[in-house]
């Protein structure tokens, strides 16, 4: 016996010596790691790409018509690869020139031709971010008429009605608007297609990077495009690897495994935040953090029992304690840095106000809810502490954790009480968010606009309807901005809705790696950009 | 007289075979219904579950026309009973269908994420048989003594220590701090798909292909998930061991041995211990099984892609193609051990033969 546990021990041992000498200090000087939760992804195809990780994958392996300068996002859009435009008169027609000399990373030549195959194709598969261009009245049927490449350089589509130059354009820029390389798209066509199936796993683009492998929970590896046109990217190779813990990206940040960690709790920032070696990056991003009441249920559509509830939350102590630097208190419906940001917060927690205005309505004490929300850590314990509050204020709330997608379904089809969770722009124009909080054209229960959060509460608002539709048509863009602020201050008042923070993003990285941007509200992480 | 000896011989040959051949149809149909029953019992959680499929695929912002549309091709107007059938149909060829959140054939995904369990499952065995086996038997022969206690403390902490936090533990000590052992995920990410992958075993690739670096590494890498999870199998494996020991230790036959003259070890090591073999490899077949089912919580940790991750983050995004296909998985691997060990009961005990 004592000679099997000497012999297994120094097996143990021999393993132990073997293997450390093999940990790598630091990552190559031209290659960047990066440790994120990316499990999100489902598809890589841009016709139908919707989800956070997906869009940073894509957003590096594509290129737009219309882009933005990462280093001056809140410049706003800018010619991609499209290198100019022009406007018809009537507002309706936009001319744009390809830009010359740009290749595909297959080495094929870039032309209208793509870009008219891609915006077709996006509206053809009708995947759920085709919207973003059918809302301009692209059509299966009309698609021919509607977009058309005239020769290799011009692209000419035609809108239904006349929108906002700055709207039609910042959809452009958005994943959808992403240019597929039609050649090899065609060769991997199966049953009309259009590529579908191929592109959900592989990239075919003109982007900084080509996709090397993606192993779907597990990673994906990108390589370098020598040809790209905007720049010679640093990083000749970008591994991100699915590391959802935390503490287990934090423990490779420290020691240089990694040179990026996206995912940290703010327990583990605080941690790192004394390193030497290591830098916290904050940016704004888009994200909002909502609670809505549905207006079929009473007392909720109770203006007064509304406002009860906006006076209490306590904005400020969330945001303080269990938010840490997560998230900045926000009660406007509109991100900030977008056009039309209101920077108002007109409620604090006030439980006896709260109180006042529920017994003005009747309902000191009988108002009894039950609060659906995600079953995830941030959002039970903003829940809990909500729960908290309105508690002290007289209101009974029973809060419902769900997963995600069970969640939804409760919420699509408007039989919650409740509802408390996030909402991100869809693309970096107001209009995303302005059109779900802030419109409802049809508030019938058989009009089913479940895309509108408007409509899931059940919140009827001709008046706010046309004025949501006026400031989409707006040209003057500072005349558009303040259309919005009305909006919100408006919708601040009166909505179900009680906005209460915007999410920031904080990533731990390496000291020597610079330039790494995350995207703000309304790009995502280039990582061409990166220097180490 | 020998052509009677051939005959009888042939006969009885035939005879085995043709109850070899009964005793694999028996199998075969025994494993199809508890297969079958399996994916109906899946398939059933998964339609009365509250998550909606569809909008799993499409996503919360999918206006009604894409969902109706999505619903109608993922056929779930139809009654459940053709839903099923049509599932079955579509598995005995082989079509396990694709995966919402891999993109891919479900097939494919498992024969990636299985062998990393595998691997895992394996080697933590390995480490817990090893030490737990030997430990047991300590234990129960200095009964009330200072090992039996420190083996029981062994167990006892290995039971009650959330996994979770032992793993983490485990990375911030062995990783962090003593630089012993590489940290998350199944190798360093310069050497992913650097040796071709053959089994998907990265430590068995990796010797197929002669890279001893590549090895090193995954074998840097397991070391430290494995034996978290191969202490787990260790507390049960010696509690186990320890209390059929003790029984077997009571029997007169160990006393008779003892007067017989023959050493101690002799004693305990082969008479004993070869007689506890055979409950014991049940032991040791359960607890592999549990293993091979995934841990979520040790994948977690060391973000290591594993079946149960798989299986977990399918079915919370109502993914049925997923949950089912690594349903099965697990299912075949189950009847594949119960199989193994009764295989193994005829080799130790010479009674079963």
């Amino acid at each position: 016996m004592t000679k099997f546990t000497s012999a297994f021990a120094a097996g143990m041992l021999a393993a132990v010596a073997m293997t450390s000498t093999a940990a790598l200090a630091a990552t190559p000087k031209d290659t960047l790691v990066v440790a994120a939760a990316i499990d999100d992804i489902v598809s890589l195809d841009p016709a139908e790409a919707f989800e956070f990780s997906g869009g940073d994958l894509l957003q590096n392996t594509y290129d737009r018509l219309v882009e933005f300068d990462p280093a001056n996002l809140s410049a706003g859009y800018k010619p991609g690869l499209a290198a100019s435009w022009t406007v018809s008169e009537d507002g309706k027609t936009y001319t744009l020139t390809m830009r010359d000399g740009v290749k595909f990373q297959s080495g094929n030549p870039f032309t209208a031709e793509d870009a008219e195959f891609s915006l077709r194709r996006a509206v053809l598969l009708e995947k759920t971010p085709s919207f973003i261009l059918t809302q301009f009245g692209f059509a299966k049927d009309n698609i021919n008429e509607t977009i058309k490449a005239t020769d290799a350089k011009t692209l000419v589509f035609t809108t239904d009605k006349k929108y906002a130059q700055s709207f039609v354009l910042n959809c452009l820029s958005a994943t959808i608007g992403s240019i597929v390389d039609k050649k090899v798209a065609m060769e991997h066509e199966k049953d009309g297609d259009m590529g579908w199936e191929w592109l959900k796993t592989n990239t075919a683009g003109t982007g900084a990077y080509a996709l090397k492998s993606w192993k779907a929970n597990e990673s994906y590896v990108l390589e370098a495009n020598a040809d790209f046109w905007r720049a010679k990217p640093a990083m000749k190779r970008v591994f991100v690897r699915h590391v959802s813990e935390s503490a287990s990206q934090r423990l490779q940040l420290e020691k240089g495994d990694v040179d990026v960690a996206r995912n940290l709790t703010p327990d583990d920032i605080a941690a790192i935040a004394g390193n030497g070696d290591l830098r916290v990056d904050e940016d704004l991003r888009g994200r909002i953090v909502y609670m809505s009441l549905n207006q079929k249920k009473a007392p909720l559509n109770d203006p007064k029992v509304v406002e009860a509830f906006k006076w209490a939350v306590d904005y400020k102590g969330m945001s303080e304690t269990i938010l840490r630097g997560q998230y900045t208190p926000h009660q406007a419906f509109l991100p900030l840095t977008y056009l039309g940001e209101l920077k108002e917060k007109p409620y604090t927690l006030d439980i006896a106000k709260a109180k006042a205005l529920l017994a003005e309505a009747g309902h000191a004490s009988d108002v009894a809810v039950k609060i659906n929300v995600r079953n995830e850590p941030t959002y039970m314990s903003i829940a809990q502490a909500i729960q908290g509050t309105l508690t002290q204020a007289g209101i009974k709330a029973e809060l419902t954790p769900m997963t995600g997608k069970q969640s939804l379904g409760e919420y699509r089809a408007r039989e919650h009480d409740v509802y408390l969770g996030a909402w991100g722009p869809d693309y970096p124009d107001p209009h995303t968010n302005a059109d779900t909080f802030a419109h409802n054209p049809n508030n019938t229960d058989e009009a089913k606009l479940t895309g509108k959060l408007a409509w899931r509460n059940a919140w009827d608002i001709p008046e706010m309807t046309k004025a949501t539709s006026a400031a989409v048509e707006e040209a003057d863009s500072s005349k558009r901005a303040e259309m919005y602020r009305a909006i919100q201050r408006d919708h601040q008042k009166t909505s179900p809705f009680v906005i209460m923070f915007q999410k920031i993003e904080q990533t731990g990285l390496r000291k020597n790696v610079e330039g790494f941007v995350t995207g703000s509200a309304i790009s995502s992480v280039h990582y061409w950009t990166v220097t180490k | 007289m020998s052509l009677t000896g051939t005959t009888s011989g042939g006969r009885r040959a035939w005879l085995s075979s043709r109850s070899g051949v009964l005793r694999g149809g028996r199998l075969l149909v025994s494993l199809a219904v508890t297969l079958l029953g399996l994916l109906l019992i899946t398939f059933l959680i998964g339609r009365v579950m509250p998550i909606d499929p569809v909008l799993a695929v499409v996503g919360e912002r999918a206006t009604n026309e894409v969902y109706e549309a999505t619903r109608k091709a993922m056929g779930l107007d139809d009654p459940l009973i053709v839903q099923f059938w049509n599932y079955v149909s579509e598995v005995v060829t082989g079509n396990f269908g694709t995966s919402l959140l891999t993109s891919r054939p479900v097939l494919q995904d498992i024969a990636r994420v299985f062998p990393a369990t595998l691997e895992l499952a394996t080697v933590a065995t390995i480490l817990g048989v090893s030490i737990g086996i030997p430990a047991g038997v300590i234990a129960a022969v200095h009964q009330g003594r200072w090992p039996d206690h420190t083996v029981r403390l062994l167990g006892l902490f290995g039971y009650s220590m959330p996994v979770f936090w032992l793993g983490l533990v485990g990375l911030s000590v062995f990783y962090g701090k003593l630089d012993w052992v590489a940290g998350p995920g199944r190798l360093d990410v310069f050497f992913e798909d650097v040796v071709p992958q053959v089994t998907g075993v990265i430590l068995i690739d990796s010797l197929l292909a002669g890279d001893t670096e590549v090895f090193a590494n995954a074998l840097s890498h397991i070391i430290l998930p494995a034996s978290v999870l191969g202490y787990y199998s260790l507390a049960y494996v010696s509690r186990m061991t320890r209390s059929f020991m003790l029984e077997q230790l009571a029997q007169e036959y160990v006393t008779t041995a003892r007067v017989k003259g023959l050493s101690e070890a002799r004693v305990i090591w082969r008479h004993a211990l070869g007689n506890v073999m055979v409950p014991l490899i049940t032991v040791i077949a359960l607890s592999y099984a549990n293993l091979l089912e995934g841990s979520v919580l040790t994948e977690i940790v060391f973000a290591w892609p594993g079946i149960g991750f798989y299986i977990t983050n399918a079915l919370l995004a109502a993914d049925m193609s997923a949950v089912l296909g690594g349903t099965v998985m697990v299912g075949i691997v189950f009847i594949g051990l119960n199989l193994l060990s009764d295989v193994l009961y005829r080799f130790v005990d010479p009674r079963a033969r």
